[in-house]
C-alpha cells in the first residue's frame, strides 16, 4: 500500500445556477494577460452542449487520454513515446484557435471619439491577437450557453451517442427541453495524461497534495500536454510560447483559503477536501473496463480512520495534519460514504479527482394533476422518466454504468422527500421510510446529506490542511536565489524568448 | 590584401563564433531558462505549419546529420563513395534533403508574411534566422549542382580544415581555393553559430531525449517526506 494524499473536489451539479462567477473569479486572478485571454481554467458548460473547446469530449477528434493496448498496458492516445519523434514538428492532435475562439475586445474609444453623425455609434469588436477588426464573431466563451435543443450545439453533444434515438427525440421535444450546468476545472488526476505526455518533463504532481502543476521554466512548447489531456485543461499561451494550466490556486490553498472559483461560488456547489489513496493500484484501476472504472476509482480512496491506512500514510511522509484533514473531508463523504459523487468521463482513464453529484433538477409534480405523487413506485419511476435521461448522465459521469447514476439519483430523491415530509408535510411518513430503505439510506444519513448539501458553512465545505511551507525544501535552500524574484519565482518577467 | 583578409576571416571568425555560442547559450540557459522554447505557432495556424515545418525539419536534420557524420568519420564517407552507385545514392538523398528544407522554409516564410496572427508573434530575429537559413540552404544546393560530388571533397578537403579549427591550429590552405559559393556557405555557418544564442534556434539544444526513457508520471515533493515525520510539532 503506497498511501498518498490528494486534494479532491466535489461539484454538486444539482446546485449550480450557471452564473459563471467562478469563471470570472479565476480569470481576474490568473488569466487576464496577453496570450491567456482565451484560457478558461474554470468554465461552465451547458449540457447537453458541445462544450469548450468545441466537442472536447469527442476523442475521435482530439485523441486525448489513455487507451488500453492488447498486452494490458496503457498508452497515450495522442503522443506515445514511439510517435513523439514524428509528431514533435507538427502535432497532429493539437486543437487550434478555431476550436476555441479568437479573443476580442471592443473599440470603446470610438464611442467617445466618433464625429457627430446621424446613426448610432457602435464599438466594433477587435481581435486581441492581431488588433484587427473582427467583422463577424463566430464563437466565444460560453457560446452555447443555455442553448439546449439547438441543432447546432446541443444535438452535437458527444455524450448523446449512448442515448437511444427514442429518448433523444424526447429530450429535444420542445415541451421537454431541459439542461443543466457542468462547471469544469482541471481534475488534478491520479494518472494525468498531461504529465505523462510532456517530453520535457515540465509537468508534475505535487507529492503533498497531488496538485498537478506545469513548470513554465521547463516547458519548451512541444505542446504534447494539450493534446494528451482529454479534458482540454492545459492551454497554450501563444504569446509567451509556454503552456499553462489550472493551478488549483495553490498559493491560496497553502494559506488555508479555498481556490478562488470555489470561494466565490454562488450556488455553494463546491467542496474540497483531502483524501488518502493507494498509489500502488493506480495502473490496475486505470486498466478496468469502462463501466467498472467509477467503482474502481472509489476503491482507490482509502478510509482515513483505518489504523492501517494511517500508519501507511505516516510511513510515506504524509503529515498528521493532512491525515486529520482527510478525516474531516466533505469529499470523502460524497464519494465514499454516501456514494453520491461520480467521476467525469472515467473512460478517459486519467482517474480525475474532481467528482460530480449528478443533477436531480426536474420538478416532480406530474403535468396532469400539478401535484406531487404519493407512492414510492411512482416517485422512483420518475427517476427513469427524468428529462435528463439516465443513459446520458451515465455517459458523462460513470463510463456508461447506469446503475451508479440510478443509485445516486434515488438517494438524492429520498433525501428530498424526507425533507419535504418534514417541512411541507404532503408526503406520508410510511412512503418516506420505504423510499429511504429502497435508496439504501437511513434517516440519519439522509439528514446528514441534507445538511452538507444545503446548510454547510464555509469550513464544512472546505477542509484544507496547512501547507507546511516552513518545511519546504526551498526554504532551506539558497536564499539569494529567490531574493528579488517576482511573483511565483520568476526573476525576470516571463516574456517570449527571442 | 584580399587574401590575408580572407585568411584571417577563416582562421579567426570560427573562434569568435564558437565563443559566443558557448558563452551565450550557457548564460542564457542559466539566467533566462524561461526563454528556451521552440516558440511553436501551430496553435495560431495549423495547415501551412504542417507543410512548412515538417519538410523543413526532416530535410535540415538529415543534411545537418550528414555534415556531422562527415566531420566525425570522413574516411568512412570516402570509403562509401568509392563505389559510384553508392556515391550517387548519397548525393541524391542529400540533395532531396536540401530541397525538402528549401521548400519547407519557403512555406514557413510565406506563412509568416501572410498570416496576420503568425505575424503578430514574429520577431525581427525570426526573420534574420529564416533569411540566414534560407541563404545557407541556397548556397548548399547551388554547390551541389555546380560543384559536383561535395560529399567526397567535403570529407577530403574541408573536414581537415574543420579539424584544424577544432584542434586550435587553423590551417586555411584548403578553404582558400574553394569556389565562392562554398566560402559563403562556410561564413554563413559560422555566422549562424555566432548568432545562435540570440535566436529561437536554442530549441535544438533542449530537445527532449530523456522522455524516451523516463517514467510516465512525475511526482515532486515540496517537503522532505522522510524528515517531516521525524519532527515534533
Ligand atoms: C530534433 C531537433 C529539432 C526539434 C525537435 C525541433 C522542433 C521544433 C519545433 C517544435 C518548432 C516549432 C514549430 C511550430 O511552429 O509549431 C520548431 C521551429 C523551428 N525550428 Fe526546429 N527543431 C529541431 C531542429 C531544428 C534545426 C536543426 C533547425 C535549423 C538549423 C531548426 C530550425 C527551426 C526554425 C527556423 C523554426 C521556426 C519555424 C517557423 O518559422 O515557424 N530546428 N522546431
Ligand atoms: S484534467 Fe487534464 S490537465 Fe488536469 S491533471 Fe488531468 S490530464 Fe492533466
Ligand atoms: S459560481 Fe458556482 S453556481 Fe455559479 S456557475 Fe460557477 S459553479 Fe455554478
Amino acid at each position: 500500500m503506497d498511501v498518498r494524499a490528494q486534494v479532491t473536489t466535489v461539484f454538486h451539479l444539482d446546485k449550480c445556477i450557471g452564473c459563471h462567477t467562478c469563471s470570472i473569479a479565476c480569470k481576474n486572478i490568473w488569466t487576464d494577460r496577453e496570450g491567456t485571454e482565451y484560457m478558461w481554467w474554470n468554465n461552465v458548460e451547458t449540457k447537453p452542449g458541445t462544450g469548450y473547446p468545441t466537442k472536447w469530449e469527442d476523442q475521435s477528434k482530439y485523441n486525448g487520454g489513455w487507451e488500453r493496448t492488447k498486452n494490458g498496458k496503457l498508452r497515450l492516445k495522442s503522443t506515445s513515446k514511439k510517435s513523439i519523434p514524428f509528431n514533435i514538428f507538427h502535432n497532429p492532435n493539437l486543437p487550434t484557435l478555431d476550436d476555441y475562439y479568437e479573443p476580442w475586445t471592443y473599440k470603446y474609444e470610438d464611442l467617445f471619439n466618433a464625429p457627430e453623425q446621424s446613426s448610432q455609434v457602435t464599438a466594433m469588436p477587435k481581435s486581441l491577437i492581431t488588433g484587427e477588426i473582427i467583422e463577424h464573431i463566430k464563437s466565444g466563451p460560453n457560446w452555447d450557453d443555455d442553448l439546449s435543443g439547438s441543432p447546432i450545439y446541443a444535438e452535437n453533444d458527444p455524450n448523446l451517442s449512448a442515448v437511444s434515438d427514442d429518448i433523444r427525440k424526447q429530450m429535444f421535444a420542445v415541451e421537454r427541453l431541459a439542461f443543466f450546468y457542468f462547471p469544469r476545472i482541471c481534475n488534478h488526476c491520479l494518472n494525468p495524461a498531461c504529465v505523462a505526455s510532456c517530453p520535457s518533463g515540465a509537468l508534475y504532481k505535487r507529492g503533498e497534495d497531488g496538485i498537478v502543476l506545469l513548470n513554465q521554466e521547463r516547458c519548451r512548447a512541444w505542446r504534447s500536454c494539450i493534446s494528451a489531456c482529454p479534458y482540454k485543461k492545459t492551454y497554450y499561451n501563444w504569446s509567451t510560447g509556454k503552456s499553462e494550466k489550472c493551478i488549483l490556486c495553490f498559493p491560496r490553498i497553502e494559506s488555508g483559503q479555498a481556490p478562488a472559483c470555489m470561494h466565490s461560488c454562488v450556488g455553494r456547489i463546491r467542496y474540497i477536501g483531502m483524501t488518502l489513496y493507494d498509489a500502488d493500484r493506480i495502473v490496475e484501476v486505470a486498466n478496468l473496463d469502462d463501466n467498472q472504472l467509477a467503482e474502481g476509482m472509489r476503491s482507490l480512496i482509502l478510509d482515513p480512520r483505518d489504523p492501517e491506512v494511517i500508519e501507511a500514510a505516516q510511513r510515506n511522509g504524509v503529515h498528521d495534519s493532512v491525515i486529520e484533514a482527510a478525516q474531516n473531508s466533505p469529499s470523502y463523504k460524497f464519494i465514499k460514504t454516501w456514494k453520491l459523487a461520480l467521476p467525469p468521463h472515467p473512460e478517459f482513464r486519467t482517474l480525475p479527482m474532481l467528482w460530480y453529484v449528478p443533477p436531480l433538477s426536474p420538478v416532480l409534480a406530474s403535468l396532469d394533476t400539478g401535484k406531487v405523487s404519493n407512492s414510492t413506485d411512482e416517485l422512483f419511476e420518475s427517476v427513469e422518466k427524468f428529462r435528463m435521461p439516465i443513459s446520458y448522465l451515465a455517459n458523462l459521469l460513470s463510463g456508461g454504468n447506469e446503475g451508479l447514476i440510478r443509485y445516486s439519483l434515488k438517494k438524492m430523491l429520498a433525501v428530498r422527500m424526507l425533507q419535504r415530509h418534514k417541512t411541507v408535510g404532503d408526503i406520508e411518513r410510511g412512503t418516506v421510510d420505504k423510499m429511504l430503505k429502497e435508496a439504501d439510506t437511513t434517516e440519519r444519513e439522509a439528514t446528514e446529506i441534507y445538511r452538507l448539501t444545503s446548510l454547510a458553512t464555509f469550513d464544512e465545505r472546505f477542509s484544507i490542511p496547512p501547507a507546511h511551507r516552513e518545511e519546504a525544501i526551498e526554504s532551506v535552500g539558497v536564499v539569494q536565489e529567490h531574493k528579488a524574484s517576482a511573483g511565483f519565482g520568476f526573476k525576470f518577467a516571463p516574456r517570449r524568448g527571442l | 590584401m584580399l587574401d590575408t583578409m580572407m585568411k584571417l576571416f577563416f582562421a579567426v571568425l570560427p573562434y569568435v563564433a564558437l565563443m559566443t555560442f558557448f558563452l551565450g547559450t550557457i548564460y542564457r540557459y542559466r539566467a533566462r531558462t524561461f526563454s528556451y522554447s521552440s516558440l511553436s505557432s501551430q496553435f495560431l495556424e495549423n495547415r501551412q505549419q504542417f507543410w512548412g515545418s515538417v519538410p523543413f525539419h526532416y530535410g535540415i536534420l538529415f543534411v545537418l546529420a550528414g555534415h556531422i557524420v562527415g566531420f566525425l568519420v570522413p574516411r568512412s564517407i570516402l570509403w562509401w563513395n568509392s563505389v559510384p552507385l553508392r556515391l550517387y545514392i548519397l548525393e541524391t538523398s542529400a540533395f532531396i534533403g536540401g530541397l525538402c528544407a528549401l521548400t519547407g522554409i519557403i512555406i514557413l516564410m510565406y506563412r509568416r508574411l501572410t498570416n496576420s496572427k503568425v505575424a503578430k508573434v514574429t520577431s525581427p530575429m525570426d526573420w534574420i534566422v529564416l533569411a540566414m537559413l534560407a541563404a545557407q540552404i541556397g548556397t548548399g544546393l547551388y554547390t551541389a549542382i555546380f560543384h559536383n560530388w561535395g560529399s567526397s571533397w567535403y570529407s577530403a578537403s574541408l573536414v581537415p580544415y574543420l579539424w584544424s579549427i577544432a584542434t586550435f591550429s587553423p590551417d586555411t590552405a584548403a578553404v582558400m581555393v574553394m569556389p565562392w559559393a562554398v566560402k559563403f556557405h562556410i561564413w554563413g555557418a559560422f555566422a549562424l553559430i555566432a548568432l545562435f544564442p540570440f535566436t529561437r534556434l536554442v530549441h535544438i539544444l533542449v530537445i527532449p531525449n530523456p522522455y524516451l526513457w523516463r517514467k510516465p508520471q512525475v511526482v515532486i515533493w515540496n517537503w522532505d517526506r522522510h524528515t517531516i515525520r521525524q519532527r515534533d510539532y
